[in-house]
C-alpha cells in the first residue's frame, strides 16, 4: 500500500526523492481521515521551504488541514490536475496526486523520515488510540 | 407566565421523575454565595397591553409628524407591507441559520436569490449573504484586500461616511493596518493628483464611497486603473442602494462593500441593516459570511446549502477569512423580497425619481439668497449647500417648524462648516421640499 | 416527487407531530420572471421628470439590470409562502440546538417594533425628537446591569461575535493604559469558534487551556498558563457542555492576581438569569446574545445583538456614542470620550432588536428566574430520561443543556449526524452535531423554558425510538431523512464546483 521508496512524517506526508529533486503529497490515511476533499491551496512556486513549515492546506467539506514540508528545498513546481479535480487526492493520493515538487536543499534529509515499514506501524498505533 | 408552558403540577411530576425535591437542588453545582436570594430588581411584569403602551409612549416621544431630510447613511424610501406580512411568517421570522440543510430550503433558496440579486445590482460574479451593515461590510472588505494583497495599508477618501471610516479605523489599529486618508477636489471627488505613488505601491487598496457622503458619484474606471496600475485593489462602498437604479455599478471594483437598508427596511434609529459584500470569483475563497450553493440531493434535485464553509469561524477558528456568525439574514431576506416586488422597472423608477425631487430641491433652495451648492460633480439623491450662517442655528429653528433639517458637516469635517448634506427621497413630497425651501429663507431673513 | 416506499408512520408508531409539506415543485423567483409584470408600483412624480443621461452624463449612468426579476405581487407572496413551508422554526415545535437557546418569539415584540414613530425614526436625528429611542437604549441598558451585576454598558455590537471583539478591545485598552497590553487570550477547547476568531482581530494570540476531567478549567494547568503575557481568560458559563465552572471564584482570582482579566462569553445565559449574576462571580467583561436568551428572532441567522457589560475599570474604553441620561432627565448620547476604543457599528447598534429584547425583559420583570428553572428543569428531564440509552461523556450537573455523545450508537455504524438526521423524520429540529469539539460525536441539546412537557415527551419519546432504529435498523437512520423535500445534499460537490448564483442561462434548470 505505501510504496517502499518513499519516505513519510509522522504528520502524514510522504516525499519521493529523485536525485537532487522531491516529490511531496499526502498519504492515503491522511486523505482517509479528511474525507472527501474539495478544495487545494498551493504554495508559490519559489517559495522556500524548511522542514515541518507549512506550506499549504487541504480542505474537505468540514474541516481544514495543514500540509507541513517533509523537508528543505524550493518549490519548483505545483500539480495543475488539483485545481480542477481537488477529489484526485482521495483516488490517488501517492500518484497523480502529488502535491509540489521540489529542489532539495540537501537530498540526504529526507532519508531521517520513516520507511514505509515504519509509517505502517505508527499509523497502525494511531488507529488504535484513535478507537480506544 | 403567558410564555412558559407549564403547570405547577407539571413541574412538580417533572422535578419528581428527575429524583429531585425541588427547582433548587439544579442549580446547586453554582457556589452558594453567589446565589440570589430576591428577585432581580427589574421593571414589571407587563401584560401584552402594557408592553404596548410603554412603546407607544416612546413612540409619540420621537419625531412623529415632522418631515426630514437627513440621508447620511441612512434613507426613507417606499416599502411594500407585503415584506413585513412575509418575513413575519414564523418559518422565516423563528428559523434558525440553515445549518441542517433538509430542513431549511426556505432560507436558503432566499439567500440564492439574494446572492444572485446582489450580483446583478453591483456588476459582480458573486455576493455573500450578509454582513452586519455598511460601515462592517467596508471593514471586512479592507481586511480582505489585505490578505488578498498581503499589503498592510489602505488610501481612504475623506469622502467615506465617517461613520464607517470609524468603524474601519477601530478595527484596523490593532491589526497593523495602516489607513492614509486622502481629500477632495471641489467636485467632491476623490483627489487623484493627491494619489502619491509611494503610498499606492505599498496600498492594498483605494477605498472610496460611490456615491460618497456628499452625495457625489466617484469616478470608479479612473480609479480602478490607478489600483491596479499600483498592484492594489479598488474598494467601492455604497450606502445608498437605491442609487444603483440608474447609476453606473461599479463593475471595475474588485470588492464593493454595501449597505442594504434602502432596500425594504426601516431607519429603525440605526437598525437591523444588512450589509452585503460583493467580488470577483476569484477572491471568493478570502470572502467572509455565508454563502448558499447550488447543488443536488442523490435523486437529482436541486437543492441549496451553506458551502465554503472552511473560510468560516466555526471551522477555522482562529485562522478564519472573519469572525462573523450571527449576520442579518431576516433583512437579507426583506431586502429580497422587496426587490422582487420593486422589479427591474420599479427600481428603475424609484431611482429616477430620487433623481428628480433632489434636482427640483436643489434648484428651490439655490434661489435663496446666501445659499449655493458646494461641490461640482454628478449627485444622485443627496447634495451639499453652503449656508451664510451656522447650520445648527437654522436646523434649531426649523425644528420649531417640524422640520428636520439637513445634516450639519462641520461635526466630521471641520473645513465645512456652514455647509450640510440635504437629503431626499421619492418619499418626500414636493410641497415639503417648498416648505423647506420657504423656511429657510425665512430664517435667513431674520436678524442674528 | 418525493417517493420513497418507506412507512414513515408506521416507523414511528403514532407519534403526533407537524412536518413539512414535502410535495412543492417551486422554483427560483428569476424563473417566473417575464417583461412588463411589476409587484409594487409607486405614486406618480409630484415634480418634473430628469433625464439621467444629462443630469449625470452617459459614463455615470447603467444600463437596465440583466435578469433582475419581473414578476407581480402575487408571486411574490405565493414564491415565499411555499419557500417558508420548507423551514422548520419555533413556531412549529422544539428546536433542540446546543447554545442557541431556541426560545419562543413573543409577538408583541413584532408588533412594538413595527411602531409608527419607532421603526422610522433617523439615527442622525437631534436628541430633542429621539427622546423615545433614547428612553429605550437606556431602560434596556439599565435591565442588563441589574441582570448581570455590571457597572456599565455598550448596545452597540450587533452579534455574539461582535460583543466578543468589543470586550477584547476593551481590554486591551485597558491594559495598554496601565502600561502593557500584553499578548495572549487564553480560551477553553470547548469553546464556540468565534473566540478564537475574534482574539485574532482584537490583536491577540489564541492559547488553548485543556478542560479537566469534569469538563472544567483545570486550575493548575490555569495557574501554570496565566503569565504575565496573558491578558484575559475567555470563559463560557456555564460551559458549552452545560455545566457551571464550579471554581470560577478560584479562577478570577488567579486572573486578577496577575493583572488579567475575565471575559466571559454569556452565550448560555439562559441558565443564569435571575439566579446568579456575572458580576458577582469575578467577571469583568462579558457579551449577551439578545437573540438567544433575550428572544430576540433568529429570523434564519439574524439579526443579532450582542451588548456588552463591564465593570467599573474598563467604563472609560466604552464604544461612543454612550447613551445617558442628563440632569434635567432628558437622555442623550455622549460622543465625548477620549478613552473609547472607537466604533465597533454606524450608530447606536441594532435598535429594532435592541427594542424587542426590552419588550421581553418588560414581560417578565422580577420573574425572570422563572425562565430560567424551567429551561434547567427541560433540560434535565430529558437528561434524565435518555441518559439510560445515549452516552453521557460528563456525568456533572447539567444546567440548561445536557451533552451526550454517540459512541454507544456508533457501535453500530451510526453517529450523531445520522441521528440528528433521522430525528427530522420525527418532526423536529436536530439538535447541535458534532460540537463542542471535546466531545467526540457530540449531541447538544437546549430545549429552553418554552416547551412543554408534552413536546419534551415527544422529544423524548423521538430520541428513544432513533436510539431502537440504530440497533435494529442502521440503514434508515444513516439514510436519513426520509421526509423531507430533498434528501442528504452533496455538500462536497457544492465545495468543489461552487454555484453561488443564478445565471439567465440556467433558466429552466432544475
Amino acid at each position: 500500500m505505501y510504496p517502499k521508496d518513499y519516505r513519510y512524517t509522522k504528520e502524514h506526508e510522504w516525499v519521493k526523492v529523485d536525485g537532487s529533486n522531491g516529490t511531496i503529497g499526502i498519504t492515503d490515511y491522511a486523505q482517509h481521515e479528511l474525507g472527501d476533499v474539495v478544495f487545494v491551496e498551493m504554495p508559490k512556486v519559489g517559495t522556500q521551504l524548511k522542514p515541518r513549515q507549512s506550506f499549504g492546506t487541504i480542505e474537505s467539506v468540514k474541516a481544514v488541514s495543514e500540509i507541513f514540508s517533509p523537508v528543505s528545498g524550493e518549490v519548483t513546481e505545483t500539480n495543475p490536475a488539483l485545481a480542477d479535480s481537488p477529489e484526485l487526492i482521495n483516488k490517488d493520493p501517492h500518484g497523480a496526486a502529488w502535491l509540489i515538487k521540489v529542489r532539495l536543499a540537501d537530498p540526504k534529509e529526507a532519508a531521517a523520515l520513516m520507511d514505509a515499514a515504519a509509517y505502517e506501524a505508527y499509523i497502525a498505533a494511531q488507529a488504535k488510540e484513535h478507537s480506544a | 407566565m403567558r410564555y412558559l408552558p407549564k403547570s405547577p403540577s407539571e413541574r412538580q411530576e417533572m422535578l419528581e421523575a428527575i429524583g429531585a425535591r425541588s427547582i433548587e437542588e439544579l442549580f446547586k453545582s453554582i457556589p452558594e454565595k453567589f446565589r440570589l436570594r430576591a428577585p432581580l430588581a427589574l421593571p414589571g411584569p407587563l401584560s401584552e397591553a402594557e408592553i404596548i403602551q410603554y412603546f407607544q409612549a416612546r413612540a409619540a416621544e420621537n419625531s412623529r409628524g415632522y418631515t426630514s431630510f437627513l440621508g447620511a447613511g441612512v434613507y426613507s424610501h417606499l416599502r411594500s407591507v407585503v415584506t413585513d406580512s412575509l418575513i413575519q411568517r414564523g418559518e422565516f421570522l423563528t428559523s434558525y441559520t440553515p445549518y441542517q440543510a433538509e430542513f431549511a430550503q426556505g432560507t436558503l433558496t432566499a439567500i440564492f436569490e439574494f446572492q444572485t440579486l446582489m450580483c446583478q445590482l453591483t456588476g459582480q460574479e458573486v455576493a455573500n449573504a450578509s454582513m452586519y451593515d455598511g460601515s462592517t461590510a467596508l471593514t471586512e472588505a479592507v481586511l480582505m484586500a489585505e490578505r488578498l494583497t498581503s499589503r498592510h495599508r489602505v488610501l481612504v477618501a475623506r469622502s467615506v461616511h465617517p461613520e464607517y471610516r470609524h468603524v474601519l479605523q477601530t478595527y484596523a489599529k490593532n491589526l497593523g493596518i495602516e489607513i492614509e486618508e486622502v481629500g477632495y477636489t471641489k467636485s467632491g471627488q476623490l483627489d487623484r493628483a493627491a494619489l502619491k505613488q509611494e503610498s499606492l505601491a505599498q496600498a492594498a487598496a483605494i477605498v472610496v464611497q460611490s456615491p460618497n457622503f456628499f452625495g457625489v458619484i466617484e469616478e470608479l474606471p479612473a480609479l480602478a486603473e490607478v489600483a491596479h496600475a499600483a498592484g492594489s485593489l479598488l474598494v467601492t462602498s455604497i450606502a445608498e442602494a437605491v442609487s444603483l437604479g440608474i447609476v453606473r455599478p461599479p463593475v471595475e471594483a474588485d470588492i464593493v462593500a454595501m449597505e442594504g437598508q434602502s432596500f425594504g427596511i426601516p431607519p429603525s434609529y440605526g437598525g437591523p441593516y444588512v450589509g452585503v459584500i460583493a467580488t470577483r470569483d476569484k477572491y471568493v475563497r478570502q470572502m467572509p459570511g455565508r454563502l448558499a450553493g447550488q447543488t443536488t440531493d442523490a435523486q437529482g434535485r436541486r437543492g441549496f446549502v451553506l458551502t465554503l464553509a472552511t473560510r468560516e469561524q466555526h471551522i477555522r477558528r482562529e485562522k478564519a477569512t472573519s469572525n462573523i456568525c450571527t449576520n442579518e439574514a431576516l433583512y437579507a431576506l426583506a431586502a429580497t423580497i422587496h426587490l422582487c416586488l420593486l422589479g427591474k422597472e420599479g427600481l428603475r423608477e424609484q431611482a429616477l425619481q430620487n433623481l428628480a425631487k433632489a434636482r427640483f430641491a436643489q434648484a428651490e433652495l439655490e434661489k435663496i439668497p446666501g445659499v449655493r451648492r458646494v461641490f461640482s460633480g454628478p449627485s444622485f439623491n443627496e447634495f451639499v449647500l453652503e449656508f451664510p450662517r451656522s447650520i445648527k442655528m437654522v436646523n434649531t429653528d426649523l425644528l420649531r417648524e417640524k422640520i428636520i433639517g439637513p445634516f450639519a458637516l462641520g461635526i466630521h469635517y471641520p473645513e465645512l462648516t456652514k455647509r450640510a448634506l440635504v437629503c431626499v427621497t421619492e418619499t418626500t413630497p414636493r410641497a415639503e421640499i417648498e416648505r423647506l425651501a420657504a423656511a429657510i429663507k425665512r430664517i435667513l431673513e431674520r436678524p442674528v | 416527487m418525493n417517493s420513497k416506499s418507506i412507512d414513515i408512520e408506521a416507523q414511528v408508531g403514532k407519534i403526533l407531530k407537524v412536518r413539512q409539506h414535502p410535495s412543492q415543485n417551486e422554483g427560483l423567483i428569476f424563473e417566473k420572471s417575464a417583461p412588463g409584470k411589476r409587484g409594487m408600483e409607486l405614486p406618480p412624480l409630484d415634480v418634473p421628470v430628469v433625464d439621467p443621461a444629462k443630469a449625470l452624463g452617459k459614463e455615470f449612468t447603467r444600463d437596465a439590470i440583466e435578469g433582475f426579476p419581473e414578476v407581480s405581487e402575487i408571486e411574490v407572496i405565493r414564491h415565499f409562502t411555499r419557500l417558508s413551508t420548507w423551514n422548520y422554526a419555533i413556531d412549529l415545535g422544539m428546536y433542540p440546538l446546543g447554545s442557541c437557546t431556541m426560545k419562543y418569539n413573543p409577538r408583541v415584540n413584532e408588533f412594538v417594533a413595527r411602531l409608527d414613530g419607532l421603526a422610522t425614526e433617523h439615527p442622525e436625528q437631534p436628541a430633542e425628537v429621539s427622546q423615545g429611542c433614547l428612553r429605550i437604549l437606556y431602560d434596556l441598558q439599565k435591565c442588563l446591569l441589574s441582570i448581570t451585576g455590571m457597572d456599565a454598558a455598550t448596545l452597540q455590537p450587533v452579534a455574539g461575535a461582535q460583543g466578543e471583539l468589543t470586550g477584547l478591545l476593551m481590554i486591551r485598552a485597558y491594559l495598554q493604559s496601565q502600561g502593557n497590553p500584553r499578548k495572549t487570550v487564553l480560551i477553553p477547547d470547548s469553546a464556540h469558534g468565534t473566540n478564537p476568531a475574534s482574539v485574532v482581530i482584537a490583536g491577540y494570540e489564541v492559547k488553548n487551556i485543556k478542560s479537566n476531567a469534569r469538563g472544567q478549567i483545570d486550575t493548575d494547568h490555569l495557574r501554570e498558563f496565566c503569565t504575565e503575557d496573558v491578558a484575559a481568560l475567555m470563559l463560557t458559563n456555564p460551559s458549552t457542555l452545560g455545566v457551571f465552572e464550579e471554581r470560577i471564584a478560584e479562577i478570577a482570582a488567579i486572573l486578577h492576581e496577575r493583572g488579567a482579566l475575565l471575559y466571559m462569553d454569556g452565550a448560555n445565559m439562559n441558565a443564569l438569569a435571575g439566579v446568579t449574576r456575572p458580576g458577582d462571580f469575578g467577571v469583568d467583561v462579558m457579551h449577551l446574545n439578545l437573540h438567544k436568551t433575550f428572544s430576540t428572532p433568529h429570523g434564519g441567522g439574524g439579526p443579532g445583538a450582542g451588548p456588552v457589560l463591564v465593570k467599573k475599570i474598563l467604563e472609560p474604553f466604552l464604544p461612543v456614542p454612550v447613551v445617558f441620561q442628563k440632569e434635567d432627565g432628558k437622555f442623550a448620547l455622549d460622543y465625548n470620550r477620549t478613552k473609547s476604543i472607537g466604533r465597533v457599528r454606524a450608530y447606536c447598534g441594532n435598535f429594532g432588536v435592541l427594542l424587542r429584547a426590552l419588550a421581553y425583559t418588560l414581560a417578565y420583570g422580577p420573574g425572570m428566574r422563572q425562565a430560567t428553572e424551567d429551561a434547567v428543569l427541560n433540560s434535565n428531564y430529558i437528561r434524565k430520561n435518555l441518559e439510560d440509552l445515549f452516552d453521557l461523556p460528563y456525568n456533572l450537573p447539567s444546567m440548561h443543556e445536557v451533552v451526550f455523545s454517540d459512541a454507544r450508537q456508533k457501535k453500530h455504524g451510526v453517529n450523531t449526524m445520522d441521528i440528528a438526521k433521522r430525528l427530522i423524520d420525527y418532526g423536529f429540529h436536530p439538535y447541535t452535531t458534532a460540537f463542542p469539539l471535546i466531545v467526540p460525536g457530540a449531541m447538544m441539546i437546549e430545549p429552553t423554558e418554552s416547551e412543554s412537557r408534552e413536546e419534551c415527551d415527544f422529544f423524548i419519546e423521538a430520541m428513544r425510538s432513533i436510539a431502537a432504529e440504530a440497533e435494529a435498523n442502521p440503514e434508515l437512520v444513516k439514510t436519513a431523512p426520509h421526509s423531507t423535500r430533498v434528501g442528504r445534499l452533496d455538500e462536497v460537490a457544492a465545495a468543489r464546483k461552487p454555484i453561488l448564483r443564478w445565471k439567465p442561462e440556467e433558466r429552466g434548470s432544475r
